[in-house]
């Protein structure tokens, strides 16, 4: 239970559609797709899937090279989404050096193409002569959340949580529960990561990564369809700026949404497969942190990336917990699996469907698979008041996470 | 490579690793003051230097005397020299 109340009052996002969030709800709205050949992943020796979704609008040059030498690409990503999170909210110096504003920004490993430059140079004598000063910043498991806190300027809390696929849905739950109990008053929370082809390598060798869509890939990933052959990966970052209440109203801030319930949970039984009835937990503990029953949610938005097993476990979870009713869609069709910033991608999502008043599809949906039929599946953009989200991610290593959203009144 | 050779590798080098102006960088521009940089980037010149004339100077006592452009230009050119004279 949150002791006090979270708010959101600022979005940050960088994702296939370009920078901010309006780029992102215009491609999600025209039911774009952010997926592209990648033909660097042909010359890859056992690489099946051909297909990413690839940020876009992203000048790494507005960033001071000072600031720019210890990022890779992803803390560039969530710093530009921070920007633009504060900027949205009406924080400025004052907020961000006050020791009351936090970061929770989490994600999948450090700098994945940091390493492989470092190792590739490093292999070849076994030297450490040409590593540069700056290299441990772009590898530490903390980088986006503290570059962030570099550029900023921010002299509060500093949480980098990992999760792979839960990381900005974590983020987001621990950084309200420090608002909730009164530790920080702002957290910029979320995640981002950049693509490499060793995540889509980790999902290929286990026959998770789509690969029947190469020459297609606008069609994949297709969650919940029967032809549905997988995992697209992504990158991009996503960004909440929470605020306790009590400040957004002294603030006069513009209020975008509520963060009533947060659950996460562990799956001991297998550190690859998801579990239904662990997930229908996560939900179940989730709802009674919002203290909200089933029926009193409008939508639920699902992490479903389009796998055999992921979106089949999620489903019949989703079917324990509200019946068959609940509308349910995922947007990974059309944003593919951006890993640690998929949560806060589609939680941005979340809160604009809940302004504009409608739901949004999922993406290369046209079969529903009968083994994911016990729920509604949004199809259609529907134009209806959604008061109530739940929102799921679930990660490789057996971590389940649920965010609540509400309408702010 | 003549010396004047020597001061252009020394400058586009510089001016690809820490993004400056070709056109600003005279000898009497001090690394610190005017062209900003600190002690990390400091690491970092050293390793853009020994890679691109391919010679060892870190350990070197006068690399920390180095104030200007122009101690640079004349630190690496009396390297060169002694190495092809060795």
């Amino acid at each position: 239970m949150l002791l006090k109340r979270v708010v959101i009052t600022g979005m940050g996002a960088i994702s296939p559609f370009g920078r901010g969030v309006e780029s992102l709800m215009a491609g999600l709205l025209e039911a774009r797709s952010g997926v592209v050949q990648v033909p660097a992943l042909a010359e890859i020796v056992g690489m099946r899937t051909r297909v990413a979704a690839l940020a876009t609008g992203v000048d790494p040059m507005e960033i001071p090279r000072k600031n720019r030498r210890s990022m890779s690409n992803m803390s560039v990503y969530a710093t530009l989404a921070c920007q633009d999170a504060a900027r949205m909210a009406g924080v400025g110096e004052a907020e961000l050096g006050s020791g009351r504003l936090g970061v929770s920004i989490g994600s999948t490993t450090g700098s994945p193409q940091t390493m492989q430059e470092f190792f590739r140079d490093f292999n070849t004598d076994n030297s450490l002569e040409r590593m540069k000063s700056t290299l441990f910043f772009h590898i530490m498991n903390h980088s986006c959340a503290a570059n962030v806190a570099q550029v900023l300027g921010v002299t509060g809390r500093i949480l980098a949580p990992a999760a792979a696929c839960s990381t900005s849905c974590q983020a987001v739950g621990y950084a309200a529960e420090m608002i909730a109990t009164g530790r920080q008053d702002f957290m910029l929370c979320g995640g981002a990561d950049e693509f490499h082809p060793l995540t889509s390598g980790t999902f290929d060798i286990m026959n998770a990564a789509s690969k029947a869509f190469n020459d297609s890939p606008s069609s994949t990933p297709r969650p919940f369809d029967r032809d549905r052959d997988g995992i697209v990966c992504g990158e991009g970052s996503g960004i909440l700026l929470l605020e306790a209440l009590d400040s957004a109203l002294a603030r006069g801030a513009d209020i975008l949404c509520e963060v009533t319930g947060f659950a996460t949970n562990s799956d001991p039984g297998s550190i690859a497969n998801p579990n239904a009835a662990s997930i229908a937990n996560c939900m179940r503990q989730a709802l009674a942190d919002a203290g909200l029953q089933p029926e009193e949610v409008d939508y639920c938005n699902a992490h479903a990336t389009a796998t055999e097993q992921g979106d089949i476990a999620e489903c019949e979870a989703i079917g324990q917990v509200f019946g068959a009713q609940t509308p349910v869609s995922s947007l990974k069709g059309h944003l593919g699996h951006a890993m640690a910033a998929s949560g806060t991608l589609e939680l941005a999502a979340c809160v604009e469907m809940i302004r504009q008043e409608l739901l949004i599809p999922t993406l290369n949906l046209e079969h529903v698979d009968p083994r994911c039929a016990g729920v509604s599946h949004v199809q259609g953009i529907v134009k209806r008041p959604v008061e109530v989200v739940l929102k799921n991610n679930f990660a490789l290593g057996g971590v389940n996470s649920s965010i609540i959203l509400r309408r702010y009144k | 490579m003549t010396d004047q050779q020597i001061v252009e590798q020394i400058n586009r080098s510089l001016a690809e690793e820490f993004e400056f102006d070709l056109e600003e960088m005279t000898p009497e521009t001090t690394l610190f003051q005017d062209m900003g940089l600190d002690s990390l980037d400091v690491v970092d010149l050293v390793i853009v230097l020994e890679t691109s004339f391919g010679m060892k100077i870190r350990e070197e006592e006068a690399i920390r005397k180095i104030v200007t452009l122009g101690d640079i230009h004349n630190f690496v050119i009396a390297k060169k020299r002694q190495t092809e004279n060795a």
